[in-house]
């Protein structure tokens, strides 16, 4: 199996394209689903990450067989999540089922209400890409910062910064709102 | 600040897949491309092409030559 995955691997990065349809219906679900925690539409998901195995696609020479896929395809997913965000001006930045999900209040959290909920999520929209990737995937998907490192190639010091920095600026957005979280 | 963040976006969790299987969508682009590179001619083609137009309108005499050597 390890010898399979591996040849697979070995073809895909000498431009097979078998390999590379092998290795598209292996990871594709997981591509997705970690783009879709990015860009949060289901649409443009699927776009992102045909767009994302483009990109492996003509990389394929770079790839290094010796450190697996996955990780590999996460990264150029990532940039291609963080692509789609830059071109996305900030309101169209949440799916309007996902402004549904914002607004519907939950049983744990009726202290806080839908008003909040949504000019939190408004002005976390505004927040620069790269920033609001990285708060994504660390605090609100609550993935591992080693893991979040690893998809944007920064250190773990860059992700911790990175979230501070954006709950600073999303603190300051409230405040200025006149909501002190 | 952060739980509010969690409250206000709520998680995608991992249990998401795409509603269609995206190799079709993977083959289109990927044809697209190919026509699009087969369509766009390199830029030193249609400099060496200018070359020789300029080159003919000024010595009309050195056509047969250019056809010759064509």
């Amino acid at each position: 199996m390890q010898d399979d995955g591996s040849s697979v691997l070995d073809k895909f990065r000498q431009g097979d394209e078998d390999a590379f349809e092998t290795l598209f219906r292996m990871h594709q679900r997981s591509v997705y689903g970690w783009v879709l925690r990015i860009v949060r539409d289901p649409g443009a998901a699927e776009d992102v990450t045909v767009e994302a195995f483009w990109r492996m696609h003509r990389a394929h020479a770079r790839f290094d067989s010796t450190r697996g896929f996955e990780p590999w395809a996460r990264r150029i997913a990532t940039h291609a999540a963080l692509d789609w965000l830059r071109r996305q001006k900030p309101e169209d930045n949440i799916a309007p089922e996902m402004w549904n999900s914002v607004a519907a209040p939950t049983a744990g959290d009726a202290a806080v209400n839908a008003e909040i909920r949504n000019k939190t999520a408004q002005a976390f929209a505004r927040l620069p890409a790269k920033l609001r990737v990285t708060a994504t995937l660390a605090v609100v998907e609550e993935r591992p910062q080693k893991e979040v490192a690893e998809a944007l190639g920064i250190t773990v010091a860059a992700v911790k910064l990175r979230v501070f920095r954006a709950l600073r600026l999303l603190r300051k957005d409230l405040s200025e709102m006149g909501i002190k979280p | 600040m952060a739980q509010l963040l969690r409250e206000s976006l709520p998680p995608i969790g991992d249990s998401n897949e795409p509603a269609r299987d995206l190799w079709p969508a993977m083959l289109r682009r990927m044809d697209d491309q190919t026509v699009h590179r087969a369509a766009s001619i390199p830029w030193f083609d249609w400099a060496l092409a200018g070359g020789l137009v300029a080159f003919a309108a000024i010595a009309p005499r050195t056509i047969p030559v250019i056809l010759y050597y064509l």
